[in-house]
């Protein structure tokens, strides 16, 4: 096959690899089989793209030393792209393939000259590798914090937190009044409209998130952005092709320019997508060149062409310079300390920072998690939230469950199934308690915290009131949650004997279920805080349990 | 844009033309007119917004009353040490209703039925706080031979619905005896003025208002607040909204809602019962092998029944008891129904 047809074949490529992110991202929720065990487990590899991601690979075994369940698997593409090339910038990222579209969109401001121009190389294109100096010397210090720009972790926290929640609510919105018309074919078709889609992508219940605007304008504006300059996230920030850029230095694949045929037409830069300098006369930057062949393609000459073990000038690994390489270590040097010596991580800890069921302790959690949502997302019930300050800034967009928007069920292990990281290390429904079928065996369930009551806003505690809806839906056995019979007064003089709830911290899990249950809806009367949480030896109550 | 010939502007006159002037007017009158028009008509709809009236629909789905056949049918196997064994629910309820005169007698060909277990938890049928999934089965079959023309199994749940309906095995069991599986769409309520004392408008989950028949299939279990949770509570399960405000009121609540639920049949399950912990449970030694199936026409009678027989408590402890009795939705004193009790082996 000729050079010049391979941009078809990588266009079916990326094609074929952006529907599977977005498959493998909306499978990325609750869907129980129809038969077979009650167990509730997540089934399909929607995991794939992070563990096959060698950024998060190496940022997170620099940062715990050792690679946690699947991330082996990122060698995959780490040892071809040695051998070839960032080809998998150009051909696999459903990042970088919707950059692509978004840069191929006709446009007034980008033509002809100004394409050109537009994707020559530029100097700022070296900002990505301090970005990824700076992430990689953090998380050789156990910070993760590199882990919010990889792009899987972009997208799926863009997409699944913040975009199709929208596309779920504006579904529903036309659906509705289709399913409630009195015009029978109308109801007919929207009914089965809304069970088709629920079946496949919309979700049962709306699911909300907080700062979702914030990720959806944020990852709307990268997008516009590429519009504007050619593949602008993965030429100027994306830490992942800075780091298959490096590592490509050695690579057998490149470029051959026939200078002697080139006649400096440019047709080569109008559609250059990695701004590495394909015309002839300058040296091909390698670390640049995302392998779209493109250029291949559009020489009227046929004097590009990729070959194996050129011999020819090149610029093979990035053009840093000193005192850039110097910025992007020092801050990487720098960020750990600033970020920790700050109050939050050791000291006043927000008391309502609730990690997900089987989160590790703090310290290693933040040297874990890549902010990706993929727990956000999968939660059946709503329960998972982005973190804006409660986790402190370098927990920025970490997961944290507020029980006031969903309560943590406790045989539910699915955000632990799908956390690329380990950050919430997988675990068994039995760790959190629960025990099906025959079995008797119980051990010390994975708590998330204490709950606790607001006696003042409490119905049988304060307003005379019979309720203990919290007692009713906390759900281990014994309940956590006793009633002791009290007499009150009501308003009127009146006794009355009513039932008031109280907590019993060596029973309670923390799970939320009697906060999010409270009548109280605005400000629950019973809360949970993270006292005695499992994972943290040194936020406990009690002295032993029993 | 292509270059045009400049217009010879001497021979442009200084005005529109009559004709072009008169289509102006016109346009301008014409937007002005429907501006005016609709500012008018907008101004008219402004009312203060109050909450939309809600619907009354009470239905009675209940059969007139025939003497010829019991008031109320019990069904059990021995229970005492012996382990559940597969099919046995099954039979029980078979029993039940052929002693209380056969299905065809409660649902006829066309029918669109509505059974209504308690699937409001995340718990396997071995924990007993759903109802038991070989009995809803039993059920959904019997009424698809007696012709309905669907049969609709629905709750709304407390945990999460499609979790509860899986784990309750209920969804798998009634789907493959032929039911239509309804999860809790949260968008398919609609208000409804329910006419009771402590109850007024609620929103009602709509396939419980469009039904022919209704079946309640509860599943006896230990309530912290009113010592058990019975038939007429399985009726929760239908309100939307915020619910737990009900418990404040619990058993006029409960009243309220049994007078507007009048169901065709009650089919309890006591085939395992959650004796502590509930409604939730989650340990296995929270629950008693009962093996006993209690089905009948009477909602009082049947919660009064159970409630004596396995929690030893009397009307006078569940005051809702009481309240329905004298509300005329049935009557306390089960012994004065004929009761048709069948031991099997």
């Amino acid at each position: 096959m000729a050079q010049s047809r391979l941009p078809h074949v990588r266009r079916v490529s990326q094609i074929f690899f952006l529907l599977l992110f977005f498959a493998l991202l909306i499978l990325t929720t609750m869907r129980p089989g129809s038969s077979g065990s009650s167990e509730i487990h997540m089934r399909g590899p929607v995991r794939m793209f992070f563990i096959l991601d060698p950024l998060v690979a190496i940022t997170s075994a620099l940062a715990t030393h050792a690679l946690y369940r699947g991330l082996i698997r990122s060698l995959i593409i780490l040892v071809p792209t040695l051998f070839l090339g960032r080809f998998f910038c150009g051909w696999i990222c459903p990042m970088g393939t919707l950059q692509h579209l978004a840069g191929s969109l006709k446009s007034e401001a980008k033509r002809g000259k100004q394409r050109v121009e537009s994707n020559r190389y530029k100097r700022w294109q070296t900002v990505k590798y301090v970005v990824l100096l700076a992430g990689l010397v953090a998380s050789a210090f156990g910070s993760m914090v590199i882990g919010t720009l990889d792009p899987f972790s972009l997208l799926v926290r863009s997409v699944g937190v913040a975009l199709l929640p929208a596309v779920n609510f504006g579904a529903r919105a036309v659906l509705l009044p289709l399913e409630h018309s009195h015009v029978h074919v109308i109801k007919t078709f929207g009914t089965y409209a809304n069970t088709a889609l629920q079946r496949t992508v919309l979700d049962l219940r709306q699911a909300h998130f907080n700062q979702a605007l914030v990720l959806a304008l944020l990852f709307i504006g990268i997008l516009w952005a590429s519009m504007r300059i050619t593949r602008f996230w993965c030429r100027s920030i994306c830490p992942l092709g800075a780091l298959l850029g490096a590592v490509s230095r050695w690579s057998i694949l490149g470029l051959h320019k026939d200078g002697s045929s080139c006649d400096k037409c440019n047709r080569c830069l109008l559609d250059c997508q990695g701004g590495d300098e394909p015309i002839g006369g300058v040296p091909w930057r390698k670390s640049e060149c995302l392998m779209c062949m493109n250029c291949v393609g559009s020489c009227p000459h046929e004097s590009l062409e990729f070959r194996f073990f050129r011999n020819e000038p090149e610029i093979a690994s990035p053009d840093l310079g000193r005192r850039r390489t110097v910025t992007g270590l020092a801050a990487g040097v720098a960020a750990v300390p600033l970020l920790r010596a700050n109050t939050g991580l050791a000291k006043s800890r927000h008391e309502r920072l609730l990690r997900p069921p089987g989160s590790v302790e703090e310290t290693d959690f933040l040297s874990r998690c890549i902010r990706c949502g993929e727990c956000m997302k999968v939660c059946p019930n709503n329960s998972l939230q982005p973190t804006l300050t409660e986790a402190g800034l370098e927990g920025l967009w970490t997961p944290t469950l507020v029980p006031k928007t969903g309560y943590c069920e406790p045989s539910c292990v699915l955000c632990s199934e799908v956390c690329p990281t380990g950050a919430i290390w997988q675990i068994t429904p039995k760790e959190k308690g629960w025990v099906a079928g025959g079995e008797t065996q119980k051990s010390q369930p994975i708590r998330l915290g204490t709950a606790f009551y607001d006696r003042g806003r409490c119905l049988p505690w304060a307003l005379a009131t019979e309720c203990i809806v919290c007692e009713e839906w906390c759900p281990v056995s014994p309940k956590a949650i006793y009633v002791e019979e009290a007499q009150v007064i009501d308003s009127s003089g009146a006794a009355k004997i009513l039932k008031q709830p109280r907590v019993d911290p060596s029973r309670c899990v923390g799970c939320g279920a009697c906060e999010y249950a409270c009548p109280l809806q605005d400000r629950p009367a019973v809360y949970v805080t993270s006292i005695g949480e499992s994972r943290s030896p040194s936020s406990q109550i009690l002295l032993k349990r029993s | 844009m292509p270059d045009t010939p400049k217009p010879d502007t001497a021979a442009e006159p200084d005005s529109l033309s009559r004709r072009e002037a008169m289509l102006q007017i016109l346009r301008v009158g014409g937007v002005a007119a429907a501006a005016t028009g609709a500012g008018f008509w907008l101004n008219s709809r402004s009312t203060r917004p109050v909450p939309s009236s809600a619907e009354q629909v009470r239905k009675d789905h209940r059969i007139p009353s025939a003497s010829d056949w019991p008031g109320l049918a019990i069904a059990q196997f021995p229970a005492e040490n012996h382990s559940a064994e597969q099919g046995e629910p099954r039979t029980l309820v078979q029993k039940v209703i052929e002693s209380l005169g056969g299905m065809s007698r409660f649902v006829r060909a066309q029918d669109v039925v509505v059974i209504k277990p308690n699937i409001a938890w995340d718990r396997t049928p071995e924990q007993a706080a759903n109802t038991n999934p070989e009995l809803v089965a039993e059920v959904v079959r019997q009424c698809r031979d007696a012709g309905a023309k669907r049969v609709i199994v629905t709750d709304v749940s407390c945990n999460e619905a499609r979790r509860c309906f899986h784990r309750s095995g209920i969804e798998a069991a009634a789907r493959s005896a032929g039911a239509e599986i309804i999860l809790p769409d949260p968008d398919m309520f609609r208000d409804i003025d329910l006419g009771g004392v402590m109850l007024k408008t609620w929103p009602v989950f709509i396939p419980f208002l469009e039904a022919d028949k209704i079946i309640n299939m509860p599943i006896a279990k230990h309530h912290g607040l009113c010592g058990v949770t019975l038939g007429m509570k399985n009726w929760y399960g239908i309100l939307g909204g915020q619910r737990s405000r009900l418990h404040q009121q619990i058993h006029q609540s409960l009243v309220d809602l049994a007078g507007f639920m009048l169901p065709t049949l009650t089919i309890m399950d006591c085939y395992r019962i959650l004796l502590r912990n509930g409604p939730t449970g989650g340990d296995l030694e929270d629950v008693a092998l009962k093996k006993t199936v209690v089905a009948g026409t009477d909602p009082v009678a049947l919660d009064a029944y159970v409630a004596k027989a396995y929690w030893n408590l009397d009307p006078e402890h569940l005051p809702y008891l009481q309240l329905a009795a004298n509300r005329g939705l049935g009557t306390v004193q089960f012994e004065q129904l004929a009761v048709k009790m069948s031991q099997l082996s």
